[in-house]
């Protein structure tokens, strides 16, 4: 297991977003009203990078006419051809079962935990007095 | 030879900006559909006459079906990748660095045929702001694209429903090296066989260049030929019969019979649609032969001789397979690659072919048809 220290929390605040690499791979990393996210940058439909596509929510209709908008800002649309994705579950909603996208481990731990390692960090150090946020792989 | 992986994205952990490396070896790609446009009207200063300049200005854009180009609203605003837009402000296609970076050279595209909407002329009412537009948009790709990016090649874009217009634009710029095509839209005020705008097949076929029919236009018409229907969906799916209308019309009024080296391209309207529109064709025509004399051939003859389909955007049928078959169909030589860059609906050049395709295929369609079509070299 590796846990990779890839900010300061208060780098990033709720309503803000990061890519960064790990492991050669991109990933996302999400804010939502204060709950971290991490999913997979890359979109399984033809590879579009998703950190420039937009949170929106969910509409749904039982019949013509009418209407329900349910989970505000949990749904990530690709920048390019629209494509949804649950942030929750990493899936699509037209093709759930083939589209989706990997989840991977994301938390806030404090400095402190961190400097024992092992982890890894690119470009700043990390300070025992700081939250970091920090992802697991294995 | 891999068509699987080209492009390797690198991040620089200092910038977060990524590049792209191309690997050696790699395919050729001729692009058959990259929208370029002005950042804004002022930018085709240089090349409008101050009189257009000022009409624009005062009275603006009055398009034949009463709207903007884009008659319904779009999934992404103006139907652009919401990475496309530059940073300096315009619209996506307008800054020739970012066309650079994020297209040309992330995929190693080696040309670029321009496809330029909007602000192009094409369905104005008024025809000579129509003409006047067309020309500016003209010398725009050249001066401002074309000439210090050679990678791109300009459209003639024509103010079709002015057929003498149509042609001195073609006469003033078709033997201009940077020329790929002469540029027309799929939604007329005629069906676009008809006699009206054969002065634009005639002056085409004189100068040896393709005519790209790309979808969208305001001929006048509604969307379908029961009005319009209510959602941007509809209007997507009937992108494929505005091209049906364009070849049956082109078939069946004779313009490969008067034109016979003429090449066709159908830009942006997919392709699934014509293997069954070949086959009703030809069957009509073998029960109702005297209705059209003029006509030596069958339809199916005429379509496989003269008429070239961009892929995108390709359908996307759950058996991959199928679509194999349908592009079997049609014919390997028939299909180019097309991005539709920076439009939200673009293809990929690399991703966007099912896996299955052979690599001898792929590359008819990623490079020798288009260098066959548009006469490169």
């Amino acid at each position: 297991m590796v846990r990779h220290v890839i900010a300061p929390a208060k780098d990033l605040p709720a309503g803000n977003r990061i890519r960064v690499m790990i492991d050669g791979k991109p990933v996302l990393v999400l804010n939502i009203k204060g709950e971290l996210f991490a999913l997979s940058d890359t979109c399984p439909h033809r590879g579009a990078s998703l950190s420039g596509g937009i949170l929106t929510g969910h509409v749904v209709s039982e019949t013509p006419g009418e209407y329900k908008y349910s989970r505000a800002g949990e749904i990530l649309r690709c920048p390019w051809h629209a494509w949804e994705f649950d942030v929750r579950t990493g899936r699509s909603w037209c093709d759930p079962k083939r589209m989706r996208l990997m989840q991977l481990d994301v938390k806030i731990e404090p400095g402190a935990s961190l400097v024992e390692g092992p982890y890894k960090t690119e470009t700043f150090p990390v300070r025992i007095e700081d939250d970091y946020i920090v992802i697991e792989t294995t | 030879m891999t068509l699987d992986a080209p492009v390797v994205h690198n991040l620089d952990p200092a910038t977060g900006e990524s590049s792209a490396v191309t690997k050696p070896n790699r395919l050729s790609i001729i692009d058959g559909d990259v929208h370029t446009a002005p950042s804004k009207l002022a930018e085709l200063a240089p090349f409008l006459p101050q009189r257009w300049l000022e009409h624009m200005q005062t009275y603006g854009s009055r398009k034949r079906h009463g709207s903007s180009y884009e008659p319904y609203p779009k999934a992404a605003p103006r139907a652009m990748r919401r990475d496309a837009w530059p940073d300096e402000g315009g619209l996506p296609g307008s800054s020739l660095q970012l066309l650079q970076k994020q297209h040309l050279d992330h995929y190693g595209v080696d040309v670029g045929v321009m496809g330029p909407l909007g602000l192009s002329g094409q369905g104005e009412i008024n025809l000579d702001l129509s003409a006047a537009l067309a020309s500016a948009i003209n010398l725009w790709q050249l001066e401002v694209m074309a000439k210090p990016e050679p990678r791109l090649k300009a459209s003639i874009v024509v103010p079709f429903e002015d057929a003498v217009a149509s042609v001195r634009e073609i006469e003033r710029l078709g033997a201009d090296p940077h020329i790929a095509q002469v540029f027309m839209l799929t939604r007329s005020m005629e069906p676009l066989g008809s006699r009206r705008y054969w002065p634009i097949y005639e002056a085409a076929q004189a100068y040896d260049l393709p005519v790209g029919f790309h979808v969208f236009g305001a001929g006048g018409h509604p969307y379908t030929g029961a009005g319009w229907p209510s959602y941007y969906i509809e209007e997507g799916a009937g992108h494929a019969t505005s091209c049906q209308t364009v070849v049956t019309s082109l078939v069946m009024e004779g313009v490969f019979e008067r034109f016979p080296k003429l090449r066709t391209v159908m830009i942006e309207g997919g392709f699934g649609w014509l293997p069954a529109l070949t086959w009703r064709l030809d069957k009509l025509l073998d029960r109702m032969r005297d209705e059209v004399p003029h006509l030596t051939r069958r339809p199916s003859e005429y379509i496989r001789e003269h008429i070239w389909l961009t892929t995108q955007p390709m359908e996307e049928p759950e058996q991959r397979a199928h679509l194999e078959e349908t592009m079997e169909w049609i014919g390997w030589d028939r299909l180019l690659f097309a991005s539709d860059y920076p439009h939200w609906d673009f293809d990929d050049p690399f991703r966007a072919f099912p896996a299955s395709i052979s690599d001898a295929h792929k590359r008819q369609i990623l490079t020798a048809n288009g260098k066959a079509v548009y006469r490169l070299g």
